[in-house]
């Protein structure tokens, strides 16, 4: 199965020639990286099996919206020709993570934009699409709809219907995503979904403080536009130890997060500190689970995926968002065409309720480490 | 200047001459341009156009309606401090621009309103208590839209000025428009701010609207800001302006001058009911609180800024005229005060008696009726939920 490997510069280096445009700036980024060990800290947010730490580095206990923010600090200062806009971006944002940008790098290229979310992202794949990295926010996932069309129509067939002639490659959408206890209908959604449904974007949701600011700088500069969900419940609620160099993380690649052999959990953002509690409540019980972060959902890693369903023998998917027509279908799908004969027990999806997002109704309608644990028990026991 | 079509004279003469043409930008000595009746330090002054005389019935009915909508706007401000409610988008200094508007709708009128409408539901007869219940998530802002002919709050910015677009093309299409017949005659009012008018949804509704001469009043509180970002950010001419691109007349009044709003709203209403069409009224006043109660304008804004506009107060100017004109002898104020103390008493009372909803009733009203499928996902819920110990029949 695919872990960070020992190395862990090598294992992101490698995997950054595969992806990276040979451009003079990128090549620059990846001397630097290179030069830069990294240790991988013990998470004390999210526990990963079998890591080590290499040589030591700086990294300092953050937070969720502090990682971001450094990650946009340093794409800003790598990058002479990138620029973070959006709503309210200017004094810090609504959620801080842009904080302090504007006044380091100046109000042209750290900036409001008018109150219209179409806008935003038109404008910023106009801007992408003459080499710059525009790094747009949309203040809520919630809000992002009036975009869909442009990153549907637009951004996610410029390099395809020009024949890779014009492309909006620098173009990230950054976005706070899900449930915040108090959001309601309209800041909370968990909108991935519909666009792990649009081939020519790539949809990449962190769990954690360090994973954030290692897949964001990776989607910065990931040669294809990149929409980045941020779990708006761990802006301040997850901390850990977080370099303050340079460093990415593989897109694309899933990350296996705890060893089990009895079934394999699969999630993505705040939803894996769910699945991770469940799994520790399982273990009390006998039953030993594998734990996945995708981290990527499109292209997703689905080898990964198989090689770890393929020792357990079961599978268990948990999003947020709606059962119906969520990203767990897809996963569920290509796995069961993978693993078939391998199966116990029907794939389990333990996500929200086919309702809007409701009102007080919240701790009903989210899928709790109850719901995931009842569900591990009988596909254990099937 | 391209003038809009020539409006026919309100029926009773009382607006002079053709209201077309007054809705264009007028020179000013200074300040905005802008319609005004009643200065900050209390003043009456005239407006060629917009004048009317207003009773002292009228003008202590603007006052109360302004203090109690303040009364509430900071009770449940304080409701939500003390975790009462999840949130609230307060109104604090567009008091005027709310219950003037508020006040010159007919009853067969219908407004669609944002999220901080309060002055507005208010005059509307909506119990506040209804949106408390919302903000409190125990209610899913769910009041009769029919019976109060006030939308339910739209959390996404400038969404409601389709639906009052579409919905006034509806009310032509019932020929509610230009019958002459005071209380068939119809119109619909759209709130939304000077943030929203960025909207791609606003811009829409505007050349919908044009486009069939609909019925509607676009009503935009320029607060100047919407979260952090001043109204320069938003356009680069004063908004009511824009209207003349789209093909209808904008006018800018004092939102803080509950005479003026009152009088302009009043004409701009009877021309959609006239079948003369949309205009969009600016109401210029300011957000003198946070955007939301998660909001720290601190963060982005000069006191001095605010401190300015605390001269400009709605409520105060208002005062300040009755107690001239000797309209408030009787006592009114301090009858007033007792009554928002009575209403603060009763919202702080009545929110925490809000009940929780049933758990299974997350399920309902997703559809009209009930799916099959969802019908099965509630009863594995419900099973779920009674496998618990001790969980009750």
């Amino acid at each position: 199965m695919a872990m960070i490997s020992k190395d862990p510069v090598q294992a992101c280096t490698a995997t950054t020639l595969r992806q990276f445009d040979s451009s003079k700036k990128m090549a620059m980024a990846l001397r630097k990286f290179g030069k830069d060990g990294i240790s991988i800290w013990r998470r004390g947010f999210s526990s990963s099996a079998g890591l080590e730490s290499s040589s030591t580095r700086d990294a300092t206990p953050v937070n969720l919206f502090t990682a971001i923010n450094q990650a946009l600090h340093i794409a800003l200062d790598t990058d002479p020709r990138s620029y973070v806009f959006g709503e309210d971006v200017s004094f810090g944002g609504v959620f801080r993570c842009t904080t302090g940008l504007a006044e380091q790098f100046g109000r042209q290229r750290v900036f409001n934009t008018p109150l219209c979310e179409q806008g935003i992202a038109g404008f910023a794949i106009g801007l992408a699409a003459m080499g710059n990295r525009a790094i747009a926010e949309i203040q809520f996932a919630d809000y992002i709809f009036p975009a869909f069309d442009q990153l549907v129509n637009e951004a996610a067939k410029f390099r395809y219907r020009s024949g890779n002639e014009f492309n909006c490659g620098g173009l990230t959408i950054r976005s706070p995503y899900g449930a915040v206890g108090h959001g309601g209908h309209y800041h909370s959604q968990s909108p991935e979904a519909f666009f792990c449904h649009v081939p020519g974007l790539k949809v990449v949701i962190p769990r954690s403080p360090y994973q954030a600011k290692g897949l964001l700088l990776a989607s910065i500069r990931d040669p294809n536009p990149v929409v980045f969900f941020e779990p708006k419940w761990l802006y301040r609620l997850a901390v850990e130890e977080v370099p303050d160099a340079d460093y990415m993380l593989p897109l694309s690649q899933a990350e296996v997060v705890r060893e089990g052999k009895d079934i394999t959990l699969v999630g993505w953002g705040a939803q894996l500190s769910i699945l991770e509690q469940a799994c520790e409540d399982a273990e009390k019980e006998g039953i030993s689970c594998e734990l996945i972060d995708l981290r990527t959902l499109i292209p997703w890693d689905k080898e990964t995926v198989e090689a770890s369903v393929s020792k357990t023998g079961r599978l268990l998917v948990s999003h947020e968002a709606p059962v119906t027509g969520g990203f767990g279908a897809e996963i569920s799908a290509s796995i069961i065409e993978r693993c078939f004969l391998r199966l116990e027990a029907p794939v389990a999806r333990v996500c929200g309720l086919d309702t809007p997002f409701p009102l007080v109704y919240e701790p009903f309608y989210m899928p709790t480490k109850n719901k995931i644990l009842d569900a591990i028990k009988s596909t254990v026991n099937y | 200047m391209r003038r809009s079509r020539t409006v026919t004279h309100a029926p009773d003469g009382e607006f002079g001459p053709d209201l077309a043409e007054v809705f264009g930008p007028r020179q000013s000595d200074g300040g905005p341009e802008l319609v005004q009746l009643l200065t900050p330090e209390g003043e009456r002054v005239r407006h060629p156009e917009f004048d009317r005389e207003f009773s002292a019935e009228e003008l202590r009915g603007f006052y109360r309606d302004m203090v109690l909508t303040r009364r509430i706007d900071t009770e449940s401000t304080a409701l939500q401090r003390h975790g009462e409610l999840g949130i609230w988008a307060q109104l604090l200094g567009q008091e005027a621009a709310q219950i003037g508007s508020g006040r010159a709708l007919r009853p067969q009128d219908f407004a669609f309103p944002t999220y901080r409408e309060h002055g507005v539901a208010w005059c509307r007869g909506l119990d506040p208590l209804k949106l408390l219940g919302l903000f409190r998530g125990v209610d899913q802002g769910s009041w009769d839209a029919q019976e109060h002919h006030f939308g339910n709050y739209t959390i996404v910015i400038g969404a409601q000025t389709l639906h009052a677009t579409g919905y006034a093309m509806g009310v032509q299409r019932d020929g509610a428009v230009g019958t002459g017949d005071p209380d068939r005659d119809a119109a619909v009012i759209a709130y939304f701010g000077d943030g929203a008018s960025s909207q791609g949804d606003v811009n829409e509704a505007f050349i919908f609207a044009a486009s069939y001469n609909a019925p509607v009043v676009f009503f935009c509180q320029n607060n100047q800001w919407a979260i952090s970002e001043p109204i320069e950010r938003q356009t680069r001419i004063p908004l009511y302006q824009r209207a003349l691109g789209f093909g209808f007349p904008g006018v800018r009044v004092d939102g803080n001058d509950v005479m003026a709003t009152y009088a302009v709203t009043q004409a701009a209403l009877q021309r959609a009911r006239e079948g003369s069409g949309p205009t969009f009224v600016e109401a210029y006043t300011y957000r003198m609180g946070a955007h939301t109660t998660t909001d720290d304008p601190t963060r982005y804004r000069l006191s001095d800024d605010v401190e300015n506009w605390k001269l400009k107060d709605p409520i105060a100017r208002l005062e300040a005229y009755l107690r001239r004109n000797g309209l408030v002898e009787d006592g009114f104020t301090d009858h007033v005060a007792a009554e928002a103390a009575e209403l603060g008493e009763r919202l702080r009372a009545g929110c925490k008696q809000l009940a929780d909803p049933e758990p299974l009733s997350v399920f309902d009203h997703v559809y009209a009726d009930l799916p099959p499928e969802l019908a099965e996902q509630r009863d594995g819920y419900a099973a779920y939920l009674a496998s618990f110990e001790g969980a009750q029949a």
